[in-house]
């Protein structure tokens, strides 16, 4: 089998656009594990994963640890508490202790941006994924919508993409931004003018103002999750009630989309704010499936991931 | 103590626009001669300099010394050592120690440990305001009288526009000097580096360089308004080097300095989440490097200081946001200013300068210069000489600098502090 050439998954960055395919290739022979009566293959018996949890999650902790499971690997997941310099143990020595225990890969999420690159910097033997750090990237989200638009699609590449919703602060976004833009994808941003980083263009994203203008002709419109405390307490919008009026996902401006074009969100939904309740149940919805192809990528990342001679067949 | 003969070197000396050929004669600690026409007495210790530069010693008019309450990242030992290997023979040391310098004791406390343990001339800087809390005036008067050389809430802004106007009012009735951390903190607050395309690549918060030059601004109407003098440190926008220009073309009483990271690097060497490029104000964007070459040319920035800020690997081997700002500068400063002299920015006797006489006059304190009757306070640079930057290498207690690693060009190889030798690399036996 082939391997990908990152040791790491940090970032999207690290990864090579034939590491993606690859990635999506696996998990597309994977998946079908998952509807099996009895979901368990054996390639990674004996191997450990450790899931390292700074911040609370549901999900995604969730669809590592049953990644990990079906693939016969053992799991072990920690939520521990967020700030390093209040507990006493910096992250390497945590890092350190974890590694002391002989995991093959640390699954990691962390509020501070490149906690996971740090991490990756003192660990000699384990894996690091990035599970999600600060408002930098979660890579393993990006590679699972990839992998529902390609399923969905077929492709990737000449299909126009929308992301609507705060990009400063989604590390979603930015993962996302990236992968769709590397698989030839052509990226369109929208949101409240305050909801742009700086540069943001340097990544390959187009700007748009008004949500309308990225929606129009889109294959793929994902809306964000709206908080509305962000930044030292001050609000990026002057309301909810606003945003939802002026950037709200609804049937109506959906209707400027292409025919045949799907709604993604990456959870979990404010229904009524940034997406309108009846939408993300409707015949447009991919988020379901984005849960479930969750597994599957993290199935072919944690089996991409491990060095060769780890792995029994599949 | 037997006088010492330099000779055969180039002289740099800035206070007399000197740069020729010739010796200098060191007798009791004091400069007995300059220039081509001395000679050495029978019993003085001769040092050849051929090819090598003689300056005044320098002055780093900023530094943090850690010493009191921080002693695992510095001390006045160990930061004074690091002066004079880096070729400083003098420093002023700001006030953000524990406890802060707001008072007499902890100025005098400084002083005297300075005297007893240092390597190089220690100049403290007071608090501006009590606690660096910005709300009420420090005791001026009495931290003159003690040996404070300049007053500065440097690590903080004075945030208070009123309270700033206060303290340049209430410094113009000692003739002291402000020195300005000059950060609009509504706009830097939880932000951790330049903002930009590295910030947005990063996904950490970004601090705009507005938040310097407002407060840039701020301090600079205020200083003209009321007279007072005004000395904006660790200058890293090309807005704050428009901003002084400006202020200096009208006549307003403020000076400028940068210091060499703000000039060697940009925003990129944090790629990589690296704490040893975390400082405040950050590193900025290639445009606003230039601007500070610029303004290092046409004397807008008078003086270059390093900012030496040392931390241990507590505060830096933890994640970007939770790292402390700043870095050393005492030992790579001269490779890092003659790389100007090398890429044709500055003359050599421009780099000396602003190292050296401009903090001095800035500060009004002795030295700068290589006049005869002075004290022999002498930096010998060799500006071939090639410096390994290791922790080995390097006598601060701490080596939290992006130039770890790296092989820097041009050294002091000599630091001569009242005619005794602090740092010698020559193999010299005085
Ligand atoms: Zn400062």
């Amino acid at each position: 089998m082939n391997r990908i050439s990152s040791r790491h998954i940090l970032s999207i960055s690290d990864l090579m656009h034939q590491d993606i395919e690859l990635i999506l290739d696996t998990a597309d022979s994977l998946k079908e594990i998952l509807a099996r009566p009895i979901k368990k293959v054996p390639p990674l018996r004996g191997r450990t994963v450790v899931n390292l949890f700074f911040e609370p999650s549901t999900r995604t902790r969730l669809s590592f640890e049953l990644a990990a499971k079906r693939l016969s690997a053992d799991t072990v997941s920690v939520a521990a508490a967020a700030s390093s310099v209040v507990k006493g143990e910096t992250l390497i020595d945590t890092a350190r202790n974890v590694e002391a225990m002989r995991p093959d890969v640390i699954v990691l999420r962390h509020s501070c941006s490149g906690a996971p690159h740090l991490m990756a910097n003192y660990v000699k033997t384990a894996a690091v994924i990035n599970a999600g750090d600060g408002m930098n990237e979660h890579p393993t989200q990006a590679l699972l919508d990839l992998f529902t638009v390609k399923e969905h699609f077929g492709r990737l590449s000449g299909l126009k993409v929308a992301i609507i919703g705060d990009i400063a602060h989604s590390r979603v976004a930015h993962s996302d931004i990236l992968a769709f833009t590397k698989m030839g994808a052509d990226v369109f941003v929208s949101g409240a003018a305050t909801m742009f980083p700086v540069m943001i263009e340097t990544m390959g994203a187009r700007v748009v103002p008004r949500p309308e203008e990225a929606i129009e002709g889109a294959d793929v419109v994902m809306a964000l999750r709206i908080q509305k405390e962000r930044q030292g307490g001050r609000s990026l919008i002057p309301s909810v009630r606003e945003y939802a009026a002026v950037f709200g996902l609804t049937s109506e401006r959906m209707r400027l989309a292409k025919p045949g074009a799907v709604v993604m969100h990456p959870g979990p939904i404010n229904r009524g704010v940034e997406m309108a309740p009846e939408l993300a149940d409707g015949p447009y919805s991919v988020i379901l499936d984005q849960v479930t192809n969750g597994v599957a990528v993290r199935m072919a990342i944690l089996s991409l991931i491990l060095p060769e001679d780890h792995l029994t067949s599949l | 103590m037997r006088p010492i003969f330099l000779q055969n070197a180039r002289i740099l000396d800035p206070s007399c626009d000197m740069d020729e050929k010739g010796h200098i004669l060191v007798v009791d600690g004091k400069i007995a001669g300059t220039g081509g026409g001395i000679a050495a007495p029978e019993d003085a210790v001769s040092i050849d300099l051929h090819g090598l530069w003689a300056a005044p010693g320098l002055i780093d008019m900023h530094v943090h010394l850690r010493e009191p309450g921080e002693e695992y990242k510095e001390t006045i030992e160990t930061g004074t050592a690091a002066a004079a290997a880096g070729g400083f023979s003098a420093v002023a040391c700001m006030p953000n120690t524990n406890p802060v310098n707001d008072s007499s004791a902890v100025t005098r406390f400084i002083i005297e440990r300075a005297r007893a343990t240092g390597s190089a001339k220690v100049y403290p800087v007071a608090a501006v305001t009590k606690g660096l809390k910005g709300e009420e005036l420090a005791e001026f008067q009495d931290l003159m009288l003690a040996g404070a050389i300049a007053f500065s809430d440097d690590g903080n802004p004075v945030s208070d526009p009123g309270m700033m106007r206060l303290a340049l009012q209430y410094a113009t009735g000692f003739g002291a000097l402000l020195i300005s951390h000059a950060e609009e903190r509504g706009l830097s607050r939880g932000r951790f580096l330049n903002e930009g395309r590295v910030s947005t690549m990063l996904g950490l918060s970004g601090i705009p360089s507005a938040a310097e030059d407002i407060a840039v601004f701020r301090d600079v109407r205020l200083a003209e308004f009321v007279g007072a003098r005004l000395h904006v440190a660790h200058v890293s926008t090309k807005g704050t080097v428009d901003i002084i220009r400006e202020a200096k073309a009208k006549g307003v009483k403020v000076t400028a300095e940068t210091a060499p990271h703000y000039f060697s690097l940009t925003e990129d060497a944090v790629i990589g989440y690296n704490t040893n490029a975390k400082m405040n104000p950050p590193l900025r964007r290639e445009e606003d490097r230039l601007a500070i070459i610029e303004g290092l040319m046409d004397c807008t920035i008078d003086a270059i200081a390093t900012d030496h800020a040392p931390h241990s690997r507590l505060e830096k081997e933890i994640e970007f946001e939770l790292a402390a700002n700043g870095i050393i500068g005492l030992e790579t400063a001269v490779p890092l200013a003659l790389e100007l002299f090398r890429q044709s920015f500055l003359s050599p006797l421009d780099v000396i300068r602003c190292l050296s006489s401009n903090p001095a006059g800035i500060l009004r304190v002795k030295g700068g210069s290589l006049k005869a009757g002075g004290d022999a306070d002498i930096c010998v640079i060799d500006p071939e000489a090639e410096f390994s930057v290791t922790r080995e290498n390097l006598r601060s207690r701490s080596c939290n600098t992006p130039f770890l690693g790296k092989v820097l060009k041009g050294r002091a190889v000599l630091t001569l502090l009242d005619g005794l030798p602090v740092h010698n690399l020559l193999g010299v036996v005085f």
